[in-house]
């Protein structure tokens, strides 16, 4: 129960935290809303040329672009969140105080990234599918039930990306500068999370492999919950995609993590 | 404050005995760009310290834009022409923005750590340095790697040209690189004044990201593709339209969606001087406003 409490601080303190750069947050909406402008007229173009490529119509593929830009921060979809700080404690070694702290090093952080995407999505996710949705003729649901579903995806999407970069970020143990490999991760979740373009577009067998990889679990799901792609109960299977995959990652940060914490060497006393 | 001597050799960057000018305007920017060199050069040997670290950044920062591209290639293979233009048409405007950018950002990219620096108070130590704070902030943190964009963009821009028919004058070679560097001054502009705006905005950093690599993706384009409002904004609010939606489009031999005079074409050189004009009033207006944090 006191557990629960701390974790239920962690998160509430890091929604706090990034809720306190308010310029930045303004900064942000307006970054996003532009690229949501040149994104959608690009988008446009391609979707009158090809209609229903992708299996969406004109609306459904605006509604992926400006959805895609509401949950860029949100999921750190092209960087940002939590590794470069916990980079930065391991190569300084205050990983080591977070080390004996009474709780636990991966759900520490699981939890302090849940509530900077809380802040993220709902500071930089709204306005601009707000102006998206004035601008353009968008496809959003009016059912509460999807836009409920639509959460609970984009949550097991967050904990799926955490999943992935906590692995990225604990490579520091080993390199050090990680750097590198963060751009690997950047690179990777840009271009196989959708963020690029809807994976449904990426072409043959390579889409269908793509559509397989847990970036897919990050954005294409979620946007794909709220465009109604998956009817009924297939709704249930999206969410277990995303599950197996947050579960099998969280799993192996956690192997990961005790073999790095094995290694840690205390200076002095 | 150009007057202070610097000791022989004491600093790791500087080489000895450099000689710090007078007060001409003309001696002082030689100076910052010497300067520039100097600490852009101290940046490369520290890099270059951790080689395979800097193999890999190179690398990924080449595979980064390469993914843009990529991303273009799967658009046209579902289809044959995007806003009338073809994938070597449109890789052709992909080069040129992609290059000037590139540029740009391998001589000016840590701009956006203006903010950074008045927050946390370092901005002092670079005023009392006997060297331009511009030349410092546009040196900071120099990247060599960043040439892993401007050699694929480069790429890029030498498989478009060996697809498409170029119309015009034995001159449009010359157009082509005048075009380029222009453009990279436009984009250096915009780094610069996005870095003065953070004199006053500090947390504000993200907001130039929509002119630069924001604008540097519409570029990428044809400005059929977009709403022609769009269009105006960038061709006469923040000039981007120069950079290579113009002259490309006569080299093209298309209409602009604007239909201007025919010789804005070649005005990109002249809107590059008047956006570095400005930039530069910019910068010493934000400068001027500069607060330490007192600490």
């Amino acid at each position: 129960m006191r557990l629960h409490g701390v974790y239920f601080a962690v998160a509430a303190g890091s929604f706090r935290r990034y809720a306190t750069y308010r310029i930045a947050t303004a900064a942000g909406i307006f970054t996003n809303t532009v690229f949501g402008f040149i994104l959608a007229y690009t988008f446009l173009a391609l979707w009158s040329e090809r209609p229903g490529l992708g299996g969406y119509d004109q609306a459904q593929a605006l509604t992926f672009v400006w959805m895609g830009q509401a949950m860029l921060a949100a999921a750190a979809l092209i960087g940002g969140g939590f590794q470069d700080e916990l980079q930065e404690r391991i190569r300084t070694g205050d990983v080591v105080i977070d080390l004996y702290r009474p709780v636990d090093l991966q759900l520490w952080w699981l939890t302090a990234d849940l509530g900077r995407a809380a802040f993220h999505l709902l500071g930089r996710g709204i306005v601009p599918v707000a102006v998206g949705a004035f601008f353009f003729e968008l496809a959003l649901p009016s059912s509460p039930l999807v836009w409920l579903a639509f959460l609970v995806s984009v949550t097991l999407g967050v904990v799926t990306g955490f999943g992935l970069r906590y692995l990225f970020a604990l490579s520091a143990f080993w390199l050090l500068d990680g750097s590198g490999l963060n751009m690997l991760s950047t690179l990777l979740s840009m271009f196989f999370s959708g963020m690029l373009l809807p994976l449904t577009v990426f072409p043959g067998v390579f889409g269908e492999v793509v559509r397989m990889l847990p970036w897919a679990a990050t954005m294409q799901v979620p946007v794909d919950v709220l465009l109604g792609e998956y009817r009924g109960a297939e709704v249930l299977d999206a969410f277990g995609f995303q599950a197996v995959w947050a579960l099998a990652l969280l799993a192996a940060g956690r192997a990961l993590q005790s073999l790095a914490t094995r290694k840690v060497v205390v200076q002095g006393g | 404050m150009a007057e202070v001597p610097l000791s022989r050799g004491t600093r790791a960057g500087l080489p000895p005995a450099v000689e710090v000018p007078g007060e001409s305007a003309l001696a002082r920017a030689l100076w910052g760009v010497r300067a520039y060199g100097f600490i852009a050069a101290m940046w490369v040997r520290s890099t270059m310290v951790y080689r395979a670290s800097f193999a890999i950044m190179l690398l990924g920062s080449f595979a980064m834009t390469a993914l843009d591209f990529v991303g273009i290639m799967i658009m046209f293979s579902h289809v044959d022409a995007l806003g009338g233009f073809s994938l070597h048409e449109v890789a052709l405007l992909y080069g040129t923005s992609a290059t000037s950018l590139g540029l740009a950002d391998l001589v000016l990219g840590s701009f956006d750590r203006v903010g950074t620096r008045v927050r946390d108070g370092t901005m002092d130590t670079m005023l009392v340095r006997p060297v331009p704070a511009l030349a410092q902030v546009a040196a900071d943190r120099f990247a060599l790697r960043r040439l892993g964009r401007v050699a694929q963009s480069g790429l890029v821009l030498c498989w478009a040209l060996s697809g498409v028919e170029l119309v015009g004058s034995p001159l449009t070679p010359l157009l082509l690189a005048v075009t380029v560097l222009s453009g990279a001054a436009v984009f250096g502009a915009v780094f610069v004044v996005g870095g003065a705006f953070q004199f006053w905005a500090q947390d504000a950093a993200e907001v130039q990201n929509s002119f630069t690599y924001g604008g540097a993706t519409m570029l990428e384009f044809p400005p059929t593709v977009f709403a022609k409002d769009l269009v105006r904004g960038v061709t006469f609010v923040i000039p981007l339209a120069f950079v290579n939606w113009l002259p490309v489009l006569r080299m093209l031999g298309r209409d602009d969606p604007l239909r201007l005079p025919g010789w804005v074409d070649f005005a990109g050189p002249a809107v590059a001087v008047a956006c570095c004009a400005l930039a530069g009033l910019a910068w010493r207006a934000g400068l001027r406003a500069y607060r330490s944090t007192g600490s």
